[in-house]
């Protein structure tokens, strides 16, 4: 019969379910009364012939089991499996809530990190093959991914041949006039080949022309979508439209599509033409910019490296002053994008797997109690005919029920937790990651979701099973579920306690090492005091101020405006405020110094005359800048202490001259003094030599204020940007904030920040969990062994002696537990080295207040039951058996 | 096998067949008899025999089950297959014997 017609047969007998039984039944019932009938012909006794009838006939339910089986689909046994789980859940609904919220908060940590990883490093960037773009840069010895200069990149495009295309990309500020004044946006300069090397289509208008970033051509730009929405009302007739940027008159000619995504440039409304007019891109010795590259068929990165390192190697020959040292990287772009990220989402991926651990073992270990328990029930549904299977699938109905319900649980704290944790992360730092944008629960996520919840399903089917009675069932039947093999459970119940104690002890001293990394990061001597102190920064438009004097006397006459604010102590400015980058970086050279062509690259800032003052750094030797040291005087300069050490050891620099790679006369700038190290760079990065020039000498069109106030800072930031506006309507001015803030907000301190909270979340989690583990195993364990004790102190043992003995067994597990949690932690620390910040990876007082924190919390673990262990009332105790 | 074997003369009802297997093997197959219904509750799911309720001279309803076209053509092929067995492993015993 075909396999269809026994499935139309079986779904007949599911409908006709109650007269299949009642038939069955009937039909055993005559044949067990005649095998009686002939028996009692044959002169048996009623009683015996009946017994013989029932012997000869057979376990009248399981045959009716079997028989229902064969009719019935699989699945009802499953339903009845299921109906029985659940059953026994609301029996016990304690046992239930706990394990459910602990595999909640186990899944729903993981998947929230994981939804992260996946949007971050496994979702592939939206560009057309985006496996096969790479991100290509120069690299130096000090910036293993530094920037392109523009004569280099067209020489490396020139002569590469592993790719298909190779553009550029800088990012870039405008300034718009809009209804409410001119407003500085974000943007970004391409070259014409950007967009199709990266596959993306404009939705409106159209692409850029090769060719099109020549200077001979018009100005033209691109729309972000979210732009072409807000500041255009999605109107189609702004293509062709001519605006003026920063002074320059430039077309659009077309709009991104919406869901156009550049992490690099996140925030740029505005796309242009890399047109090479500043007199950086003329010069091969200024790095400003970025290369994308796409890769021809069948080349492999490292194919590709070498070529161009080759090319580099070949330039450097051919122009020793500018490219010395200038060598190249290539990497996939989507690594460069979230290279700074990596790190902390594969901690953060291990914190909470090693969570979902332990809430994991501490579940498992509630169902071996459990099933310690049912030993004697399942021995009785044995006696009634269960097989062993139909027993081991309950265990796996009832593991399979208890996953499912925690993965519900799971997702919706997963789905609270990513909002909140998206909620949390700053404007800013959001726009660099618009790959966020991608997270949620993903096919990847449900994979995972999946994934993690099988196997905890697994474990948790197998854990009881092991407890199934065996051949012992007469045993445990008569035993009444006392002791019957209990070391076994012991062994194994305590194992589980070591392991959970040891990934406390990780993830605490993991929680504990980052947050002292951030604590001694936003403590570092930065040199100066940035309390109180408001900054923003200033934007001048190209018409207007050609000229140098015309900056130098703009600046002038803002810093004297706000110095003679009300609330205003001093005020600065500076080309690059303290703690951004290692960036903006001069090669220089030192008169009467032997060169041998190695470029000295130094953080270049050009900075007002109070801007020592306001900040509060300290002149160590020499002068500060003073009002004359302007364009009519000659150039001065002064320089950090690194800069002192580095290049003048044991000499007094006051006095020397510094000047570019070729000592060109007007470069050269006399040394007047020496300051403390300003922290100029990222938090955790290195301080680097840094020189400051005189602002009035060598003024730019982008300059950021500083202003001390009296009252709190942020209460000034409206009046400062009114006061800018109101010495020109046409200035942008941008990133009102305070330094405080501005340092709290930093990239570094961002991610640092992010990396402890959550990392100290999951190590909360974790110590409580192993340590209501560690409680759960003990007062078992007192619990199984109260008829012992009760011998024990019958037999004359003092209460003291029961409490220690107790205590020792509670302290041997914890004591191993912590002893393999410090060489893991040790190991786990070393992993995760990139994260740490001026801390060892063995850092003694860390790992000392985690092995003192869980010693103490699991003496009180363990002293609760131990102490019910020594109240035991050994009459009562003997009494109950 | 048997079962279907036992129906080939006339239906029967399932302590008839019972006893009719106890009887041709002399007593030698005497396993629980309770074994029958899972067993014919296949048999019935498979089509290869029916069955229908009907009165005892004594006035009780009993199951009676009939072999049906296609339990007649199973049973061929059952039995075909079990001959095949029982040659073959005759051929093996005589094999040992000649050794032996």
């Amino acid at each position: 019969m075909s396999a269809a017609g026994r499935w139309m047969n079986r779904l007949l007998y599911l409908f006709r379910r109650s007269r299949f039984e009642a038939e069955l039944r009937e039909e055993m019932e005559f044949h067990r009364e005649q095998i009686e009938a002939e028996l009692r012909s044959d002169g048996t006794a009623r009683q015996e012939a009946h017994r013989r009838a029932a012997v000869q006939f057979g376990n009248t339910t399981r045959l009716r089991e079997r028989s229902h089986d064969v009719v019935a689909f699989r699945w009802e046994t499953v339903v009845q499996d299921v109906r029985y789980a659940v059953r026994q859940m609301t029996h016990s609904p304690g046992f239930a809530i706990t394990a459910i919220l602990m595999l909640a908060l186990g899944i729903g940590a993981s998947v929230t990190i994981f939804a992260f990883v996946d949007a971050a490093l496994l979702q592939p960037l939206p560009y057309a093959q985006p496996d096969r773009l790479m991100d290509v840069t120069e690299s130096l010895a000090l910036f293993p991914r530094g920037n392109l200069s523009y004569q280099d990149y067209l020489d490396w495009k020139r002569m590469n041949s592993v790719f298909t295309s190779l553009e550029i990309y800088t990012g870039s500020g405008y300034l718009l006039q809009t209804p409410d004044g001119t407003e500085a946006v974000p943007g970004a300069r391409v070259s014409a080949g950007f967009f199709r090397t990266l596959g993306v289509t404009p939705v409106e208008g159209r692409d850029f022309r090769p060719g099109e970033d020549a200077v001979s051509e018009l100005p033209v730009g691109m729309l972000s979508y979210a732009t072409w929405q807000k500041r255009f009302g999605g109107r189609r007739d702004v293509i062709g439209q001519t605006l003026k940027l920063s002074g320059v008159p430039t077309t659009i000619i077309g709009v991104l599509p919406s869901d156009f995504q550049f992490a690099p440039r996140g925030n740029a409304e505005l796309f242009t033409t890399a047109q090479p007019t500043n007199g950086c891109e003329r010069r091969r010795s200024c790095h400003n910019l970025y290369g994308i590259g796409r890769l021809k068929d069948g080349v492999t990165v490292a194919t590709a490296l070498a070529e161009m390192k080759g090319i580099a190697q070949q330039l450097e020959r051919q122009y020793p002053d500018s490219n010395r040292g200038q060598g190249a990287s290539v990497m996939p772009l989507a690594r460069a994008i979230t290279g700074d990220v990596r790190p902390i989402l594969f901690v953060l991926l291990g914190g909470a797997g090693l969570l979902l651990l332990i809430a994991c073992v501490n579940v498992s270990n509630l169902l071996l109690v459990r099933a310690e328990k049912r030993r004697q029930e399942m021995a009785v549904r044995g006696a009634l005919g269960a097989s062993r299977v139909r027993l081991a699938r309950q265990y796996v109905t009832e593991g399979l029920v208890l996953v499912l319900l925690g993965t519900v649980a799971g997702l919706a704290v997963a789905t609270v937790m990513m909002r909140v944790l998206h909620a949390m992360i700053s404007k800013q730092m959001l726009a660099g990651m618009p790959y966020l944008q991608g997270m949620g629960l993903t096919p990847h996520v449900w994979a995972f979701t999946a994934t993690v919840s099988l196997l905890a399903a697994g474990l948790f089917s197998i854990a009881p099973i092991l407890r199934l009675p065996v051949a012992a069932l007469r045993q445990s039947l008569s035993d009444g579920g006392r002791s019957g093999g209990s070391t076994f459970w012991r062994r194994l119940g305590a194992n589980l306690v070591i392991v959970e104690v040891a990934i406390a002890v990780v993830l605490l001293s993991g929680a504990g090492l980052l947050s002292k990394s951030l604590w001694k990061m936003l403590h570092i001597d930065l040199g100066f005091e940035p309390d109180h102190i408001a900054t923003l920064s200033v934007d001048l438009p190209a018409r207007g101020f050609e000229k140098d004097a015309q900056r130098a006397q703009f600046a002038q006459t803002l810093l004297e405006r706000v110095q003679n604010m009300p609330g205003v102590q001093s005020v600065g400015l500076t080309t690059t405020l303290p703690v951004s980058c290692n960036c903006n970086t001069d090669w220089v050279r030192f008169v009467g110094k032997p060169y041998n062509g190695i470029h000295n690259e130094v953080n270049n800032r050009e900075v007002s005359t109070a801007f020592f003052q306001t900040l509060r750094a300290k002149l160590l030797r020499g002068r500060l800048f003073t009002e004359t040291d302007d364009a009519a005087h000659p150039k001065v300069v002064l320089i950090n202490e690194s800069l002192a050490k580095k290049y003048f050891p044991g000499e007094d620099p006051i006095g020397k001259k510094i000047g570019d790679t070729e000592l060109t006369p007007q470069s050269l700038r006399e040394i007047v003094g020496v300051v403390s190290d300003i922290k100029d760079s990222a938090l955790d990065a290195e301080e680097w030599p840094a020189e400051y020039e005189a602002f009035a000498q060598d003024p730019s069109s982008y300059f950021s204020v500083l202003v001390r106030t009296s009252p709190k800072p942020e209460s000034m930031l409206p009046a400062l940007s009114a006061a800018v506006r109101a010495l020109n309507p046409e200035v942008g001015v941008e990133d009102q904030t305070t330094l405080e803030q501005r340092i709290h907000n930093s990239p570094s301190a961002w991610l640092h920040r992010s990396a402890a909270w959550l990392m100290g979340g999951f190590a909360g989690i974790a110590f409580l969990l192993s340590m209501i583990g560690l409680y759960g195993t003990i007062s078992y364990s007192v619990s199984q062994r109260k008829r012992e004790i009760g011998v024990r102190m019958a037999l004359g043992a003092q209460r003291s002696t029961i409490h220690s003995m107790i205590l020792r067994e509670a302290g041997r597990l914890s004591c191993f537990g912590i002893v393999a949690g410090i060489g893991c932690s040790i190991a786990a620390a070393n992993l995760m080295g990139s994260l740490l910040f001026g801390v060892r990876t063995w850092d003694v007082a860390t790992l000392a207040v985690v092995v003192a924190l869980l010693a103490a919390a699991s003496l009180l673990a363990c002293y609760l039951p131990s102490r019910r262990a020594a109240t035991v009332n050994p009459v009562e105790a003997l009494r109950a058996e | 096998m048997m079962i279907l074997k036992t129906l080939t003369r006339c239906p029967l009802h399932g302590y008839a067949i019972a006893q009719s297997i106890r009887q041709m093997s002399d007593e030698v197959l005497t396993v629980e008899e309770g074994s029958l219904y899972p067993a014919l509750q296949r048999l019935l799911l498979e089509a290869w025999v029916k069955a229908e309720w009907k009165r005892t001279p004594s006035n009780r309803r009993v199951r009676v089950y009939t072999l049906t076209t296609a339990g007649r053509k199973q049973l061929g092929v059952e039995l075909s297959r079990f001959e095949q067995m029982v040659a073959a492993i005759g051929r093996v015993m005589r094999d040992v014997e000649v050794e032996g």
